[in-house]
């Protein structure tokens, strides 16, 4: 019994029709020819979502003041704040720390274990559970040049190459020198990485990587990288205290602007509490949840931007916010599986992305955006795209070809995880393609910051997917979970030298709210809505008309 | 070539469910409470569909963090089913009810300072692990179809590695624990195990060490730096004329024509 509707199974007889010449011509070593840089800028200025002018609004206020970004962006960074400034006591604080960490994925985490490793105590405000992030739903893998081939230099250029050129070099060049250390550190700390029975390092390739250095655990690499955090964590009590469903609101200032911690609101009791520290390291993690022109998304829960509007309202500039990565393989079919990243695992492994016709239309393995970009033109202009039974469209993904190509048995051993969850809705992918579309994965842009996590304001540091510049307007896959890592580390040290500066910690205030609340009464902006988001809100539009409150 | 078709516009509605003209509904219980939803969704969207806004009992929202551990019967059956909401599909006349936090025994531990005798290690800081009867409900309770009970067995016997690899798909859901009589926490006992079979079982990777050296003695900040230096057009041409390391070639067994740069 297959999970494919009788029409589906008739397309996916085009696609087996075509397949013993693929994989004859990829055991050859031939490939689909990727698109020159020319081409690139030309396929993604008319097809790529972030290059549409309808779905954007220009931003009235704060330091972006005229960037125009993604409505559902703008709306909220000219949102104002769910406290009222003037009604909250500051004079006494719940919690007095060191360092506070806002975001317990796989940033916050490193960040946390690095104050801990300096002698500090470090207190974690987290939105849901520990590790309940974006972090444990990557699966594809980690980059890092640390094979005799490979070197950080071959690493960044693949880096800056990918994001067009666009990204901040002196972080790119933090992000592969510091590479092979975290890989190190991970081993160190008992991670099961892939590896061959010697110990080498199993890596492949990704899209747009000129060596195969994408380090990987089975098909739950985030997952295991972040519950080995937090176990680490929680040996750390000492020193770590995590508080959960407690997520920070808004930031605190001193007289001076700096930062010196932040409100955080329990999502259970609704009581707020004031939180005193030293130095503060945002690591809130993407934005997929604002489903950004409807598009649906990989992330988890709590990737509503929270972390960007509060540090926009201190002040700190934001760069790059213009950018999303769409991924360019989210599942459509069955509905249940909608937005479900399917790994670029897939395509690194060999399977290929074929037409309505089952006929390769691009090179599987271009940067994200041009893969999406490909996407989207084949099936809106091209019109051979793949209508589902509830009238989403979508391309194959030919998975079984990987069996074919590395031996049977691949496609169960190396992705596990998408085997089942496929199955589940009676499709076996090792015998039958998957259906995709361009997906919500990931925030490109956010805070600027310093190849030491610090921002424009003391005090206050930034690391993971809040933060932008580090992959410039494109993301390689597999450079995320490397930078969360890396700029958590980083930004975790240099919290802590930044709080062993201070004897003490400063008074706080919500000055700069005033001052942004003021702002947006000047610039005229009715009704802005309260931010940050939290969570989002899913109730169909005839339950939400019926609710109070 | 393919034939021609019509652009076709792809329906973008985010996360909400809209279920599709003459959608079939049926009838579920969250928590006891009846609700009529459109079938073929997941738990967690019925739930949602429903008109609740999660703050427990949801996070990635897609089979991996574990936080939406679940239970549920159907009228009319007696037997107990568990599952992850976001990837069980509600059927009719189904009774859910989630397990928001479940308490689990973890004990501290100092990993570093774990050389000796790994066995003995887990019989000090997991002794009830031990202690397993041998019921089989956390393999029947598995979400992940995980065989915990035999994950348990190979740690009574001491196969580390064993026990490492087949707990390898454990989201920490709780379920097996919430359910077994001898009162293990099967998860935060495999997680130690998993630690312990990665740092001191699995051999380490010797070119990684050999890396480490290199960049730490800082060999690749020179190289980085004429990188930053370098004016773009440049560092465009390198990009360009880059070699690709060939897909089949194993790892390792490759060799560029810049060597320079390694
Ligand atoms: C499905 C998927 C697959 C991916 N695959 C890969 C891959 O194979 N390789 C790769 O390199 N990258 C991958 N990525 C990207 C990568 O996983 C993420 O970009 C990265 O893990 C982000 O880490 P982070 O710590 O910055 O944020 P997160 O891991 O998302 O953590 C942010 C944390 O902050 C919390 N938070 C949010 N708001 C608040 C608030 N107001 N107060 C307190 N806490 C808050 C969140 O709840 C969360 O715990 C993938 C992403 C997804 C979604
Ligand atoms: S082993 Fe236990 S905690 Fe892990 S997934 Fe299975 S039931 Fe959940
Ligand atoms: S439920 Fe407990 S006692 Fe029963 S098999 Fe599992 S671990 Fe052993
Ligand atoms: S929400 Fe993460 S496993 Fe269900």
């Amino acid at each position: 019994m297959s999970g494919y509707t009788e029409e589906l199974k008739g397309l996916i007889g085009k696609v087996e029709s075509t397949r013993p010449a693929r994989v004859e011509k990829a055991k050859r070593g031939e490939h689909f020819p990727s698109l020159t840089i020319k081409e690139r800028e030309e396929w993604l200025r008319r097809y790529h979502p972030d290059y549409k002018s309808e779905g954007r609004a220009r931003v009235g206020v704060g330091p972006n003041r005229g960037g125009v970004f993604p409505e559902e962006v703008a709306r909220l960074l000219e949102s104002r704040s769910m406290l009222d400034p003037d009604g909250i006591n500051l004079g006494t604080s719940d919690y007095a720390t060191d360092v506070l960490v806002i975001g317990a994925g796989g940033a916050g985490t490193a960040a946390a274990l690095a104050v801990a490793a300096s002698g500090l105590d470090v207190l974690v405000s987290t939105k849901l559970r520990h590790g309940d992030s974006n972090t444990v739903m990557a699966e594809g893998g980690m980059q890092a040049a640390d094979q005799e081939c490979d070197s950080p230099y071959f690493h960044y250029l693949d880096v800056i190459g990918g994001g067009h050129f666009t990204n901040s070099p002196p972080l790119v060049s933090a992000l592969t020198n510091d590479a092979p250390l975290i890989i190190h550190w991970l081993e160190e700390m008992g991670m099961m990485f892939d590896k061959l029975p010697d110990g080498r390092m199993k890596v492949r390739h990704g899209g747009g990587t000129s060596r195969k250095r994408m380090h990987s655990a089975g098909d739950m690499t985030g997952a295991e990288i972040m519950r080995v955090l937090r176990d680490e964590a929680r040996n750390r009590a000492d020193r770590i205290k995590v508080l959960e469903f407690s997520p920070a609101v808004e930031l605190l200032t001193d007289k001076s602007g700096a930062v010196c911690g932040a409100v955080l609101y329990n999502l259970e009791t609704k009581e707020y509490y004031v939180v005193k520290a030293k130095a503060v390291v945002m690591a809130t993690g993407g934005f997929g949840r604002l489903h950004i022109q409807g598009f649906p998304t990989t992330n988890h829960y709590g990737a509503t931007a929270d972390g960007v509007v509060m540090a926009y309202r201190a002040g700190v500039e934001l760069q790059d916010m213009d950018s999303t990565q769409y991924h360019p393989t989210g599942a459509i079919y069955p509905e249940q599986n909608v937005g479900l990243l399917i790994t670029e695992k897939v395509r690194g492994l060999g399977a290929q992305i074929l037409n309505s016709e089952g006929t390769e239309f691009c090179f599987a393995l271009e940067p994200r955006d041009v893969e999406s970009a490909c996407i989207i033109r084949e099936c809106v202009d091209a019109g051979h795209g793949v209508v589902t039974p509830t009238a989403r469209v979508g391309v194959w993904l030919d998975s079984p070809m990987i069996d074919m190509l590395h031996g049977t048995g691949t496609v169960r051993k190396e992705l596990p995880a998408k085997y089942i969850q496929f199955k589940r809705y009676n499709i076996d992918i090792s015998k039958e393609p998957m259906l995709v579309y361009p997906t919500l994965h990931y925030q490109n842009g956010g805070v600027r910051i310093d190849e030491f996590g610090g921002t424009s304001l003391k005090g206050f540091f930034a690391a993971g997917e809040v933060t932008g510049g580090v992959h410039g307007k494109n993301r390689l896959m597999g450079n995320s979970l490397l930078d969360v890592l890396v700029f958590g580390r980083r930004a975790g040290i240099a919290a802590s030298e930044c709080a062993k500066g201070l004897s003490e910690t400063p008074a706080p205030t919500l000055e700069h709210v005033k001052k942004f609340h003021g702002e947006l009464k000047k610039a005229g902006i009715k009704d802005p809505v309260k931010g940050p988001m939290l969570l989002p809100a899913y109730a169909p539009d005839h339950v939400k008309k019926r609710q109070w409150g | 070539m393919a034939t021609d078709k019509k652009p076709v516009q792809p329906l973008l509605t985010g996360d909400r469910t809209i279920p599709p003209e003459g959608a079939k509904m049926i009838t579920i219980y969250i928590m006891g409470r009846q609700y009529r939803v459109p079938e073929t969704l997941t738990v967690m969207k019925a739930v949602e569909y429903a008109g609740y806004q999660y703050v427990r009992g949801c996070g990635c929202r897609g089979g991996i963090c574990g936080a939406c551990a679940t239970y549920y019967r159907f009228v009319g059956d007696y037997r107990l089913r568990a599952g992850l909401a976001c990837q069980t599909v509600v059927g009719p006349e189904m009774i859910i009810a989630q397990l928001p936090f479940f308490p689990a025994n973890r004990p501290d531990y100092d990993l570093d300072g774990m050389k000796g005798d790994l066995h003995a290690e887990l019989r000090s800081l997991y002794p009830e692990v031990f202690k397993c009867i041998g019921c089989g409900t956390c393999t029947r309770t598995c979400p992940m179809d995980i065989d915990v009970m035999d994950y348990i067995a190979l740690m009574k016997r001491g196969d580390l590695k064993g026990a490492a690899k087949k707990s390898f798909d454990c989201v920490m859901c709780g379920l097996c624990a919430s359910r077994c009589p001898a009162q293990i926490s099967q998860f935060t006992a495999a997680m130690f195990v998993r630690r312990l079979v990665g740092k001191y079982v699995l051999p380490r990777a010797e070119h990684l060490k050999k890396r480490v050296e290199e960049v730490v003695s800082g060999r690749y900040a020179k190289m980085l730096k004429g990188l930053m230096d370098m004016k773009p057009e440049d560092v465009k041409r390198l990009y360009v004329e880059r070699e690709r390391e060939p897909d089949m070639a194993e790892p390792g067994a490759w060799t560029p024509k810049d060597r320079e740069h390694l």
